[in-house]
């Protein structure tokens, strides 16, 4: 298939271990042992093994209990923490040849701020409450080396009017916010460099369901008109179903299946996938 | 129709359920079902309830993983097996050819009937406001009330949720569509409707799948009928000897 050349996103063999490890840390985790934590030296294995492509304007569900690996991977490909092994490639970047893991810090910076965006389940890990709204998204443009002043202002308008902001709570604190206000911020923030790949982890737990509804509603439409491609981590299976076309299964560190996101709801293969899509309420 | 070419060719369909979770008990769904269609045709399929009707349904959708056998689809003069094809080229295959209308309406809470239907026309690039008409214009055909349009499907009764679900999969015009009971729960009139809808899908060229528990509807729709007993095929016949 021709198409399965044209990702956005490539991931293989992601690999990340907490712990000094030895020989048998990979070998004896994993769902066959129930358990990510290695028997004989204690390291922990958050995700190993884990591969996958990521299409343009393609939304991949990751679910999976907590524990499992989820915001590890993707904390991992934000370059949030350091992966023990494996490689990530960007379409975006050097022709999708170059191995991210091994760029240096600051081309890693320069990625990231760029190419990707990132939403958090806590959102002032995103955003700082103490800068405006405005200010917020300004920052993220300013690193995305956009330093015309009516430019960022204008465009931070259009953002946070898109994440359905009011205009006049622009130059307000997010620390004043309500926490599905300070999402919506934290959406705009990771909007405003025009990412081709945006991370979600659990962007909607912890909030009350209309506002849940709303901040789902603003991803859909998001990915409808930009078709950017996403990683969006849930453990709750009714987002998934409503945002993913594909969805990843994760357990112990290791992704036990991955499939058309009906499929896996329907015909779920891995007896894990059977027992997480037989509790759903 | 013998100068047609075989759009859907299902040979040994088998597929079964391992329940891991009730020490791998084994379930079948359906087994060695073979059958063909040319393109253009509709086929129609029943029996009694667990026989495996929406089994076949589902696995050519791809819902349902198929256990062995094969699903091949003809599409831009090339054969693709639906059992084994990658993800993307099933989910592209979905976006631009194949729909499926299952028994129950399930959508988005808390948008509109007309843009369920336009959302299906946009995603396949055309601008907003010519989706929304031609979404309105498949509602009203489909008998809905105009007052209800702009509301949610989640507060329609089961009829017209079973309508909006049809007229889903018809606007986009499939080129294989997958019919899971279409007409149950819709009163006398609206099958009528529904029937009118199909037949001229039919004749724009759409090859059809259907599950059919109403014998009077079948009738005036499909060519072959295929029977179904315990996971297996028992017969497939012509309509005409049927009746």
């Amino acid at each position: 298939m021709p198409a399965s050349n044209a990702f956005v996103l490539r991931v293989t063999n992601l690999a990340k271990r907490y712990g000094q490890g030895c020989p048998s840390c990979y070998a004896l985790t994993g769902p066959a042992f129930a358990t990510n934590i290695c028997p004989c030296c204690g390291s922990i294995v958050a995700c190993h093994d884990i591969g996958f492509d990521l299409e343009e304007g393609e939304i991949l569900g990751i679910v999976g209990e907590s524990g499992s690996g989820k915001s590890t991977l993707v904390r991992c490909l934000y370059f949030d923490e350091e992966v023990t092994g494996g490689e990530a490639f960007l379409a975006a970047y050097g022709k999708g040849g170059v191995n991210l893991f091994a760029e240096s810090s600051q081309r890693k910076r320069f990625i990231r701020n760029h190419l990707m965006g990132m939403v958090y389940q806590n959102p002032l890990l995103g955003i700082k409450p103490h800068f405006t709204a405005g200010g917020n998204v300004a920052e993220k443009l300013l690193t995305a080396d956009v330093y015309n002043y009516a430019d960022i202002r204008a465009r931070a308008a259009s953002l946070l009017t898109r994440t359905e902001i009011p205009r006049a709570r622009m130059d307000d604190f997010p620390a004043r916010f309500s926490g599905g206000m300070q999402q919506r911020v934290q959406i705009a923030k990771a909007l405003a460099n025009n990412p081709p790949l945006l991370f979600l982890d659990e962007i909607t737990t912890g909030l009350d369901l209309s506002v849940q509804a709303r901040v789902l509603d603003l991803v859909k439409e998001i990915q409808r008109e930009l078709g950017i491609a996403m990683l969006v981590v849930s453990h709750d299976l009714g987002v998934i179903r409503m945002l993913a076309d594909r969805t990843a299964v994760l357990k112990n560190g290791r992704m036990v299946e991955i499939g058309l996101t009906d499929q896996i709801l329907e015909d779920p293969q891995h007896q894990y996938t059977q027992l997480l899509v037989h509790s759903m309420l | 129709m013998s100068d047609q070419y075989d759009l859907l060719s299902v040979r040994g369909l088998t597929k079964n359920f391992t329940l891991h979770l009730q020490s791998r008990k084994f379930l079948r769904g359906c087994e060695d079902v073979s059958f063909s269609l040319k393109a253009g045709e509709f086929m129609g399929v029943v029996g009694p309830s667990g026989a495996g009707k929406s089994t076949i349904i589902k696995c050519i959708y791809r819902s349902y993983l198929p256990s062995a056998g094969e699903i091949i689809y003809r599409t831009g003069g090339q054969d693709i097996d639906l059992a084994k094809a990658p993800d993307r080229e099933i989910i592209r295959l979905r976006r631009r050819e194949i729909s499926y209308v299952s028994q129950f309406l399930k959508v988005i809470p808390r948008v509109p009937a007309v843009d369920i239907l336009a959302e299906q026309l946009t995603e396949r690039g055309w601008p907003r406001n010519k989706a929304k008409d031609r979404a309105a214009e498949y509602l009203e055909m489909m008998n809905i009330d105009p007052a209800l349009w702009d509301t949610s499907p989640s507060t329609f009764s089961g009829g017209e949720q079973q309508r909006v679900n049809l007229a889903r999969a018809l606007i986009t015009k499939p080129r294989l569509l997958l019919l899971d009971e279409p007409t149950a729960s819709l009163d006398a009139e609206t099958k009528k409707v529904v029937i009118q809808a199909l037949n001229q899908l039919r004749k724009q060229g759409t090859t059809m799948v259907g599950i059919f528990h109403d014998t009077d509807v079948m009738k005036r729709l499909v060519d072959r009928v295929f029977t179904m007993t315990s996971g297996r095929c028992k017969s497939i016949k012509r309509m005409q000897e049927v009746v």
